[in-house]
């Protein structure tokens, strides 16, 4: 009885349901989708990162083949309310407003300056260099020092200077805490730009008709609503014709969550042409136009007593967040979250931290897995770490003693966070037991002995997951953090169910079949699951900082609480059977006591669809049913977990060798294990990614210099470790389902456990790593400038 | 150079084998066999990446063995035997490796999993016990951002085990 | 990221090719596995009006050995590399570098001739035809000429390859028992192109190295010998203990530029370790190989 739902519902490991079709090569990804009539564009895109444009002409490329026409932002602009990055509640945020495209200057390297329009992308891109443009390039603001110096060129000629925003905090008394500090360990860290480098680029077709003014725009995006919103606002189209639908996606992890400028650009084209209009990035392209992350220098130190307490920490973050505030989301992520995270599973009352984000000649910083989190885990942990060596302590009994205890709970932390739910005691020890951390230890040391230099790394971390209203809604930002569920009883007995939810290949969809099948009594089979469409479902929000699960799930999980009330009042009418005696189980309502049958789903269905006549007369049938969800006050789900990393440092050449990871996760209820194993997994990759390999490497006048796949290093299978993969599971309290957010934890402990690996290999070198990616060189030179003390590396 | 304008054709003729079936088309010879299977052809299950090889979206068999479809010119396939994911799941020779591969959720978007199947099909052809570190090595021409690769070696390993073709 | 507007013609035979190549002059370019070619006509880095087809020319195929010389053409694929029963016994050099030549997809298509063509300084094949003291053989319609390997890589992506020439075929003597072969990279990734590299031959003796000839690729701008490496090398003590009896000479030899992410002093730290790492590899391997006979 039990069985069938068990197998099925809430807490089995079924894979993601769209696989077979996907595995099959029947996915419809933007680039397969075609429409009648239409057109494809390219962009013509500053080769500077600033410059004047002084002239562009595009008669030419207007008459090359198969071109509909050129336009440039004489046409584009004005159909377009300029976007204005701007957090209302953060106090002195800046940003100038920002238009589609580049009108008398470029700002940025790949700020798009014309859109050619024709019959295929492959015309389009020869007529493209038919256009006679002429820049005149401008003095470069490359990175956050040049940003902030005195005397350096404003980028933005409405404010007085490139400081985008500039937030300090402080807790306790740090001043006096460091003073009193019997040690303190202080480090400055360095993080290049990275990119999110979805495996799809991006891409939309946008299909504006001009007969009823009526906008679809099919829209590889992880938010539909947002974009219907955007579109509507900004383009003034009214928000009831917009419809926005995303097709199978290939990979988002935050960069389809951007508002970017080219997509925009391509909408207005739609709407000029009256036809529509298909803009798929190519790889080239997306170098020069995706939204970045990561840029960001730290300054930190952690003060500790000698028996191992901590009695303060301080940070100072300045991210160089790009020519504009990205729109929705903001430049100020990033710096907050690494500001109001950092040292949050520790215990100790004095903090300072101070964020700023900087104006640069450099592509906007947009959304990417982990936000400011990584940062926050890596200060956290590599001061930890480091800290606990100077005292002697072993790395794992120094947390062992710092972490805040299960008793402790709830609390807030010096940067402001509301603990409740966390588990980091748990958790590390399963991880320790997990990864046989003493064994470990033990071959560690041997292998030294033999001048093989191994690290071991820990990663703790809580994360901010599903944020609600009291984080968005003070920015003034249209980003709703509801979701919603419609479900209907189909006469045959089978269920059809409409989420406000996006998939992108996380699996959230088959998570709702799994809580919808598991509450209705029936097998996820039965259950059919639409999404991506902000037309047809419950207001909503999508796919951002893993919200999916927990948000939409939980709504889910409502609505079909709804609905098995009122199949079972009709069953009761039906039946004549009071309804408190019935249940659900295997597409049947049951009598509760003796588990038998006394009416199928089916006859249900029948009886409530087409035989009305039967019922009493003031009998209501609702077997639709539908159901929002948000949490008026909370501002996010904290989740925590933690990772480990072994490595090998090769001292003559630089190269890391990943040998072992482990992780340990609490998202709370665990829906779907299998996809919640997968998540972390490839997380986990991207987090090793982001700190051994990916970087966009700039000139020092913001040319980028490795704009391929070749030269872009994103990690293949070869140099990935295995990855081992554990549950803790401490239910949120405050909602029905119990779950948190799981998409982003494991690429934020992985870099927090490599950062301190590789670190720890080095450490008797008397080396020390602190610029990220790690690459062979920058481990070479850590190593040359390691103490003299320490043996010479050999040629 | 008059002389030039009279060598070689704008368009092509191509006589292969598609997918068990002969295939007769004209193509402009500078449309890469990827794009002339998902524009021409309407077989969209061969991905675009990067279209410089690197990733491995586009592959596809030509002749029984892998080959990226961006670095292949269409004109070149003549006289050759192209496969597709699409004629490879509907024949049922990627049957068993589609399997595993659901079981696991070795794939998410599902972006990279038309190459990487194809791929992996190349190797299991081969009928010999690999080490995990020998299929990694297999697959290290093929990119995938989502699953961080362990599902997909645990799924190959399945396959190499059960021994069969 | 579509390739500019070409034609197309696939001559029927290798004379045809000659003919069509001269006719074009400049404006034709060959392709045979296409894999480097491809990539930089959809980035739109060349715009040859004409690709001349020649990978089903029957004349540019095929392994042979005979008389203590392995030849092989043009159009042998970097997978029949691995696969050739001739390359495994008589250049054991060309079956270690094999798999390094980016993934499997590639090698199923890319050929020597073209590896050869391209000169990528970075590339594996044209390093190791110098250390194995290949010679090509240059065909067009003007008939055909022989050049050394250790000749043929004139410059940065440069060779001696005349218009309207085609590389026929590579021959190789065979590596004589008794000579060691050495293989090593370094690379971010497996298959990416290599950071450094080197390939060796050495005549090694108990203890000692009695002759080496060493070719880098990776941090040099063309394959080419290793004249001074090459030279202090002969008579070192083996196992090498550290860099000493090159590490001068290595300065003459390896002068890298800067590139992004990686400074030329760092590529030449690495070509240093590398070397002492090669030479030592060849070493084990002889004393195994001596231990078993």
């Amino acid at each position: 009885m039990a069985s069938q739902a068990a197998s099925t519902g809430i807490g089995a490991r079924i894979p993601r349901r769209e696989l077979k079709r996907l595995l099959a090569g029947h996915g419809r990804y933007i680039d397969d989708i075609r429409l009648s009539r239409m057109l494809h564009a390219y962009f013509v895109r500053s080769p500077h990162p600033h410059a004047k444009l002084v002239s562009i002409d595009v008669q030419r490329a207007s008459r090359a083949p198969g071109v509909a026409g050129v336009l440039t932002a004489v046409e584009i602009n004005p159909r377009c309310e300029p976007f204005v990055g701007v957090a209302l509640h953060r106090a002195g945020h800046r940003s100038a407003p920002q238009r589609l495209f580049a009108a008398e200057r470029a700002v940025w390297q790949g700020q798009p300056a014309a859109i050619v329009l024709a019959d295929s992308r492959a015309e389009a891109e020869d007529a493209a260099e038919l256009i006679e443009i002429e820049w005149q390039p401008l003095p470069v603001v490359a990175d956050q020092f040049q940003a902030i110096a005195p005397g350096a060129p404003v980028i933005h000629h409405g404010m007085p200077d490139n400081l985008a925003f500039d937030f300090t905090m402080e807790q306790g008394e740090p001043a006096k805490a460091f003073a009193e500090a019997d040690v303190v360990i202080e480090e400055e860290l360095r993080f290049e730009r990275q990119m999110a480098m979805t495996l799809e680029p991006r891409g939309l077709i946008a299909d504006f008709n001009p007969s009823d003014g009526s906008l679809t725009v099919i829209h590889a995006h992880q938010s539909p609503f947002q974009m219907q919103e955007i579109f509507a606002s900004h383009l003034g189209i009214p928000e009831h014709k917009v419809r926005v639908v995303a097709p199978d996606i290939g990979g988002g992890f935050g960069l389809k969550l951007n508002v970017h400028c080219d997509e925009i650009a391509t909408v207005v084209a739609s709407v000029i042409f009256g036809r529509p209009v298909k803009f798929c990035v190519d790889r080239l392209e997306s170098f020069v136009s995706d939204a970045q992350a990561r840029d960001h220098r730290i300054k930190c130190r952690i003060g500790c007593k000698r028996t191992g307490e901590i009695t303060a920490m301080e940070i100072d973050d300045i991210g160089a967040v790009g020519a504009y505030g990205m729109p929705m989301r903001f430049n100020v992520a990033e710096g907050m979250m690494a500001v109001v995270m950092t040292g949050a599973p520790y215990l100790f009352d004095s903090y300072r931290a101070r964020t700023r984000s900087v104006y640069v000649n450099k592509n906007l910083i947009g959304m990417y897995r982990g936000v400011g989190m990584p940062f926050a885990c890596i200060v956290g942990e590599l001061l930890t770490d480091l800290a606990a060596h100077e005292l002697g302590i072993d790395t794992v009994e120094f947390k062992r003693r710092n972490y805040r205890p299960k008793s402790a709970l709830p609390c807030v932390t010096p940067g402001g966070q509301r603990l409740e739910t966390v588990s980091f005691h748990e958790c590390l020890e399963r991880l320790v037991e997990l990864m046989d951390y003493d064994k470990l230890r033990q071959e560690q040391r041997e292998l030294r002995g033999r001048g093989i230099h191994r690290g071991i790394g820990i990663g703790t971390f809580c994360e901010q997951t599903a944020y609600g209203p009291p984080y968005y809604g003070p920015s003034g930002a249209a980003i709703s953090t509801q979701d919603g569920c419609t479900l209907r009883l189909e006469p045959s007995g089978s269920v059809r169910c409409l989420t406000s939810l996006t998939d992108q290949g996380q699996g959230t969809l088959t998570a709702v079949a799994q809580i919808v099948a598991e509450t209705l009594g029936t097998s996820v089979d039965e259950v059919s699951v639409a999404g991506n469409d902000s037309a047809i479902s419950t207001y909503g929000g999508g796919a951002w900082a893993s919200r999916g699960t927990a948000i939409g799930g939980e709504a889910a999980l409502r609505a079909s609480t709804v609905l098995k009330e009122n199949i079972l009042s009709l069953a009761s009418a039906i039946t004549q059977t009071p309804a408190d005696e019935l249940s659900l189980a295997n597409g049947q309502v049951i009598n509760s006591k003796t588990g038998l049958s006394v009416i199928s789903l089916a006859e249900v269905g029948r009886i409530g669809y087409f035989r009305q006549d039967t019922l009493p007369k003031d009998f209501d049938v609702q077997l639709s049913v539908n159901a929002s969800f948000v949490a008026n006050d909370k501002p996010y789900y904290m989740a925590n977990g933690v990772q480990a990393s072994y490595v090998e440092v090769d001292a003559d050449t630089g190269f890391i060798r990943l040998l072992g990871q482990w992780a340990v996760d609490d998202c709370g209820r665990v829906v779907n294990p299998l996809l919640v194993d997968e998540q972390v997994r490839g997380g986990t990759v991207q987090g090793i990614g982001a700190v051994l390999f990916e970087e966009c490497i700039y000139s020092e006048d913001a040319n980028l210099l490795n704009g391929t796949m070749a030269d872009y290093l994103v990690p293949m299978a070869y140099e990935m470790p295995d990855i081992v993969v554990s549950h803790v599971e401490t239910p949120e309290t405050s909602t029905r389902l119990g779950a948190k957010g799981i998409g982003e934890a494991g690429l934020i402990g992985a870099m927090g456990a490599v950062w301190v690996a590789v670190n720890d290999a080095l450490r008797p070198l008397g080396a020390r790593i602190t610029h990220q990616p790690f690459t062979p060189e920058r481990v070479l030179d850590a190593l040359a400038r390691a103490k003299p003390a320490e043996p010479p590396v050999r040629p | 150079m008059g002389d030039v304008e009279l060598i070689g054709d704008e368009e092509v003729e191509v006589v292969a084998t598609l997918n068990g079936k002969p295939l007769k088309r004209r193509a402009k010879a500078r449309q890469h066999l990827a794009d002339f299977l998902r524009q021409e052809l309407e077989l969209t299950g061969t991905h675009l990446g990067c279209e410089h090889g690197i990733c491995g979206a586009c592959t596809v068999l030509i002749d029984g063995r892998t080959a990226r479809g961006c670095l292949t010119l269409t004109a070149q396939i003549s006289g050759k035997s192209v496969e597709t994911i699409e004629g490879l799941s509907d024949n049922g020779r990627l049957a068993e490796l589609q399997q595993e591969f659901i079981a696991r959720n070795a794939a998410q978007c599902g972006f990279c999993s038309s190459g990487m199947l194809l791929t992996a099909y190349e190797l299991v052809q081969g009928g010999e016990k690999l080490s995990r570190s020998e299929i990694r090595e297999h697959i290290s021409g093929n990119m995938c951002r989502c699953t961080g690769y362990h599902a997909i070696v645990d799924a190959i390993e399945a396959v190499l085990a059960k021994g069969s073709r | 990221m579509k390739a500019r507007n070409f034609r197309y013609v696939r001559p029927a035979s290798l004379q045809e090719a000659y003919r069509t190549l001269a006719e074009a002059g400049g404006e034709a370019v060959p392709i045979a596995g296409g894999q480097s070619l491809l990539a930089g006509l959809n980035m739109r880095l060349s715009s040859p009006k004409v690709l001349v087809d020649i990978s089903n020319l029957v004349e540019l195929t095929g392994q042979s050995y005979a008389d203590g010389m392995v030849r092989l053409g043009a159009l042998t694929r970097h997978r029949d590399l691995l696969s050739s029963a001739i390359v495994r016994a008589h250049l054991p050099l060309l079956a270690e570098a094999a798999p390094h030549i980016g993934h499997i997809a590639i090698r199923n298509r890319g050929t020597i001739g073209g590896s050869l063509a391209y000169a990528d300084p970075a590339a594996e094949l044209p390093a190791c035809a110098v250390a194995l003291g290949a010679t090509l053989v240059l065909g067009s319609a003007k008939g055909e000429r022989q050049v050394k390997a250790e000749d043929f890589f004139k410059g940065l992506f440069e060779t001696d390859l005349r218009a309207g020439e085609l590389i026929v075929e590579v021959k190789f003597p065979e590596v004589p028992t008794g000579t060691s072969t050495g293989f090593a990279e370094l690379s971010r990734r497996h298959g990416d192109f290599a950071l450094v590299g080197i390939a060796a031959l050495a005549i090694l003796r108990a203890g000692e190295i009695e002759s080496a000839r060493i070719v880098y690729f990776g941090c040099v701008d063309r394959a080419r010998v290793a004249a001074s490496v090459s030279a202090a090398l002969s008579g070192a003590a083996v196992p090498l203990e550290d860099a000493s009896p090159y590490a001068a000479a290595i300065r003459n030899d390896v002068k890298p530029d800067d590139t992004p992410g990686l400074r030329a002093d760092t590529k030449l730290h690495m070509a240093t370790v590398l070397t002492r790492r090669a030479l030592n590899s060849m070493v084990e391997q002889r004393t195994a190989w001596a231990m078993s006979s």
